[in-house]
């Protein structure tokens, strides 16, 4: 292992966020079985006391999740000197089999967050409470998650020693390998660029169909999940491409650095809160007919909606920019 | 209108010192009107205050509320509101709005000014300070304690806090307000000039409900009704329309 | 109108005033926790210094550095060596080092005698670092004497002073000729001290590396990133040791700080109780307390990296380089140049904020939850 802060705040991040969780997977798991909100009783009120420190809880855990998720490339990147043969944060990240599987749990740790407290939002705008039982279902699969999270991140700093040859970002997203990160690297640039702005397009009509008509809102939260995944992949097959103005720098995580004005960070801060925010509308189009929601949760969706349209469009706008201004072309 | 039938609230439930301070409760409150609950001190008075101004919730029973206006239900549902069930967050929505209370030991903030004192229940509405404050001001002048505006409530006579206390279950403008003992640790002048204040209110509209074992406040020729009470359970009403 | 805004700005607003009324109680709070991140900053800081100073140093660094081993002991390289080496396919140019160290017995202290390449200073002239100057007492055009290995005084020139900027390691470093420095030492012609070999490639390198260890069995050959490595893991071990035994020290600033939090006194309950009853609602005051926490955290993080910021990069982190540097007599009076980026603060921020906003949630929520109607039965 080796000794250094960022791995000391990380490690320190990461049990801190298990611990709150657990506390508050225990309380959920109580909600689940005792809740009842006719009762007057006092292991109800004691419940409904609860309910408000577990969304405190689950609110800071994202704000820590969002950060410990750039601090954690952020690291694997200051790390890179230490590893023969790694020249950035892909590098790091390939010294043991841990790094990668951790990368994409924060990922998705974010996402699940961030619906989450969208749910628990909606929730606490119902006098009744109608989405308890599924907010503390969604809690009971975040908890593990998270906990896995930890536990890999553990590993993967427990097992990174220094001088380990490992591949540096030209070869781990070099078109030649056949890995799954070959595999995005090696899209071809043509349909690839048509799929981003395809998807990014047929996303933008039908959010603003459903922005203005109300209708949609299910297919509207499929693309734009499905646009995340395009975007993501289109950002290691061609956008940093653009940035880097090399043909062959597949590398995602090079963009976060200074030497590109730090531009990463508003383009995975886009791409991330559009994703949270279209995956929110359709996690709540199921609770629509809810009668202490029916006028909650279209307002909600409405707002998320524009979020997302907003955010996609500046990524969108960034990448363009960036391809229509360098002299770069592939 | 305040409906409630068979309220009962118990604490400490299924535990050796479990008791039971309001039993099987059931009442009417008549808006515009000044009820007052009287009976000895335990004899579940306040508890009861406490469940109309949806402090706290019944552990059996039901609580109505007439003609409320709520962000959070429909129109329909607003005119006669069933607040027996409803999670905290809701009931402080509908007591910020529709109640303005006044307490025994009138419970100001120490430390602050007798402005902000008054400010107090309107931070979390989320209205612009500068409107509440010029409500807030407005109502200082009305109690005439506009000169302690900016002075810490340490430094007012005990008529001035217990108009500041009136003026600060005001500034919401609620429809109904309610007060506990108000006048217990008031002496016969300053009490009469509280009952005196209560009839202003009255004749602005407001409904209003005291809970008092004090002769001068349920003997008050104000008084529309008086509601009888020891041990939890309603002993007697009298002067009901 | 705006009323989620309004009701944040309401309720930030009546937080200021409350901590401005509890003061002593803050206060004391305030100092402990800023005096957590100024410490901790000033380490992070300073590391990061020291590391950015000598990747600075080493970027004039020749790629790979030959070392001749006897017995297991760096020992003189014969130029020899170094023509075979420049044959080896892919090396670009080999060039011969000469240096060495000399103890002062006058001033008691270790100087480092390098004779630099491109020859700038001719035989009888020397160039010196800045603590030479100051330990010696010297300026430009002064004498030095040295005493040469058969004890006989050696008279040169200073030609000139090593600019202070950065100190680090040409502070004590004395830059002589090839002349003078085989009279000093009484080397033979011919011998080195080792050898530095420019590779073209950088990917060739550990390749080049390996083929002159095969060549010449008795040399090692030291790349530049290997160089790097060791420094980087170095500073960061050192580092890394003292932020796990700060980390104690942080520990009990929680331990403090969730003390602090719970133990609200019969005051500050009683009018969590009052704002409850008249109609604050659980999530306000969990609000108020959330801005009460983000104010003092960001107070206690602001200054405390500024002081650490003013401790490191104005005096030199007079409070711990002892500890961290270790050199000689000629200790290096430089100021660090001031480097601070968002990594550094975000690191900061984890090893300090969180920890104390994780320890004040549960304290918060407790404070929250009073009944509303606990005012009326008190």
């Amino acid at each position: 292992m080796i000794q250094h802060p960022a791995i000391l705040a990380l490690s320190v991040a990461a049990l801190l966020t298990c611990f709150m969780l657990a506390y508050a997977a225990r309380y959920g798991t109580r909600i689940l079985e005792k809740w009842d909100l006719h009762s007057g009783s006092e292991l109800q009120l004691d419940l409904e006391r609860r309910t408000y420190l577990i969304s405190v809880i689950l609110s800071y855990m994202l704000v820590f999740q969002i950060l410990s998720l750039f601090l954690y490339i952020f690291t694997a990147d200051n790390l890179h000197s230490q590893f023969t043969g790694a020249m950035c944060a892909a590098g790091s990240l390939g010294v043991n089999s841990y790094g990668y599987p951790v990368l994409i749990l924060k990922i998705v740790n974010c996402l699940l967050a961030g619906v989450w407290l969208i749910i628990n939002h909606v929730d606490t705008r119902g006098y009744d409470y109608p989405l308890i039982k599924t907010k503390y279902g969604l809690l009971n699969v975040l908890a593990p998650l998270i906990l896995l999270e930890a536990v890999l991140q553990f590993a993967y700093f427990l097992n990174l020693k220094a001088d380990v040859i490992t591949s540096c970002c030209g070869s781990l997203f070099s078109t030649e390998k056949h890995s799954i990160a070959g595999e995005i690297a090696g899209l071809p640039n043509g349909p690839m660029q048509l799929a981003f702005f395809g998807m990014m397009a047929v996303t933008a009509s039908v959010g603003i169909f459903f922005y203005l008509r109300g209708k949609g809102g299910g297919f509207f939260s499929f693309f734009s999940s499905l646009t995340f995944i395009i975007a993501a992949a289109s950002l290691v097959s061609f956008i940093c491409l653009y940035f880097y103005e090399l043909p062959s720098h597949h590398c995602p995580f090079c963009i976060l650095q200074k030497e590109y004005s730090y531009i990463g960070y508003a383009l995975y801060a886009t791409l991330l809160g559009g994703a949270i925010s279209g995956l929110g509308v359709g996690a709540l189009k199921p609770f629509i007919s809810h009668p202490s929601l029916s006028r909650v949760i279209p307002a909600i969706q409405h707002r998320l909606t524009l979020v997302t349209l907003v955010l996609y469009l500046l990524f969108t706008l960034i990448v363009t920019w960036r391809m229509l201004t360098t002299s770069f072309r592939l | 209108m305040i409906e409630l039938s068979s309220v009962t609230k118990t604490f400490n439930a299924d535990r050796h010192n479990q008791f039971t301070a309001v039993d099987d409760v059931s009442l009417t409150i008549e808006p515009g009107r000044l009820t007052i609950l009287k009976g000895p001190s335990g004899s579940g008075k306040t508890t009861l205050l406490a469940l109309i101004g949806c402090m706290a919730r019944p552990t059996s029973g039901r609580i109505r509320l007439h003609n409320i206006r709520t962000s959070f239900f429909t129109e329909a549902e607003n005119s006669a509101l069933d607040i027996t069930s409803l999670p905290e967050r809701f009931l402080t929505e509908i007591r910020r709005t529709t109640f303005g209370f006044i307490f025994q030991q009138f419970n100001l903030v120490k430390g602050i000014s007798a402005l902000e004192n008054i400010m107090l229940p309107a931070y979390p509405t989320g209205e612009n300070q500068a409107d509440f404050r010029r409500r807030a001001l407005e109502l200082m002048e009305l109690f005439s304690v506009s000169r302690h505006a900016a002075s810490p409530v340490e430094w007012l006579s005990g008529g001035e806090l217990q108009r500041v206390a009136i003026a600060r279950a005001l500034v919401n403008n609620p429809a109904i307000i309610i007060a506990d003992e108000p006048t217990a640790h008031l002496d016969s002048k300053l009490s009469g000039e509280f009952m005196e204040m209560v009839g202003n209110l009255k004749s602005e509209g407001k409904t209003i409900l005291i809970a008092s074992h004090d002769p001068l406040v349920y003997d008050s020729v104000l008084a529309d009704t008086v509601v009888g009470m020891r041990d939890g359970r309603i002993t007697g009403i009298t002067g009901a329309a | 109108m705006n009323i989620p805004l309004n009701r944040h700005s309401n309720i930030l607003d009546f937080s200021l005033s409350s901590l401005l009324r509890r003061k002593s109680k803050n206060l004391s709070l305030l100092v402990v926790y800023t005096l957590i991140i100024f410490v901790i900053a000033s380490l992070i800081f300073f590391v990061q210094a020291l590391k950015r100073e000598a990747a600075q140093l080493l970027k004039e660094a020749p790629d790979m550095v030959v070392q001749r081993m006897v017995a297991g002991r760096h020992d003189l390289i014969p130029a020899a060596y170094g023509e075979k080496i420049s044959a080896i396919r892919g090396v670009t140019s080999v060039s011969p080092r000469l240096w060495g160290y000399y103890y002062d017995q006058v001033f008691g202290a270790n100087y480092t005698l390098l004779v630099a390449e491109g020859k700038p200073v001719e035989p009888g002239n020397i160039m010196i670092g800045a603590g030479v100057a100051r330990n010696q007492r010297i300026q430009a055009s002064d004498m030095l004497t040295l005493k040469t290995s058969a004890n006989e005084a050696l008279l040169l020139t200073v030609q000139g002073i090593y600019p202070s900027s950065s100190e680090l390691i040409s502070s004590d470093l004395i830059i002589l000729s090839a002349e003078d420095f085989q009279a000093m030492f009484n080397l033979p012609p011919g011998q080195n001290t080792d050898l530095a070999v420019t590779v073209a490639n950088p990917r060739e390198q550990v390749t080049v590396a390996a083929k002159i260890a095969e060549l010449f069995p008795d040399t090692r050959p030291i790349l530049k990133s290997e160089i790097l490595r060791t420094y980087d893991s170095l500073f960061e071990w050192r580092g890394g040791m003292i932020v796990v035994i700060l980390a104690v020290a942080v520990l009990s600033f929680i331990i403090f700080a969730w003390d602090k939090a719970t133990g609200l006194s019969a005051e500050e309950r009683k009018e969590i109780g009052i704002l409850k009853s008249i109609g604050w609602e659980t999530s306000d005051v969990l609000l108020l307390k959330f801005w009460e926490g983000i104010v003092i955290s960001l107070s206690a993080f602001l200054t405390g990296v500024v002081l650490a910021y003013v401790h490191v990069f104005f005096f030199s982190a007079a409070l711990f380089e002892h500890a961290l540097k270790g050199w000689s007599v000629i200790y290096p009076q430089f100021r660090l140049v001031p480097v601070i980026d968002v990594y550094q603060l975000t690191v900061l921020f984890f090893l300090t904020v969180l920890p104390y906003t994780a320890a004040t949630i549960i304290p918060a929520w407790l404070a929250a939850t009073v009944p509303p109607d606990a005012a009326m039965r008190s």
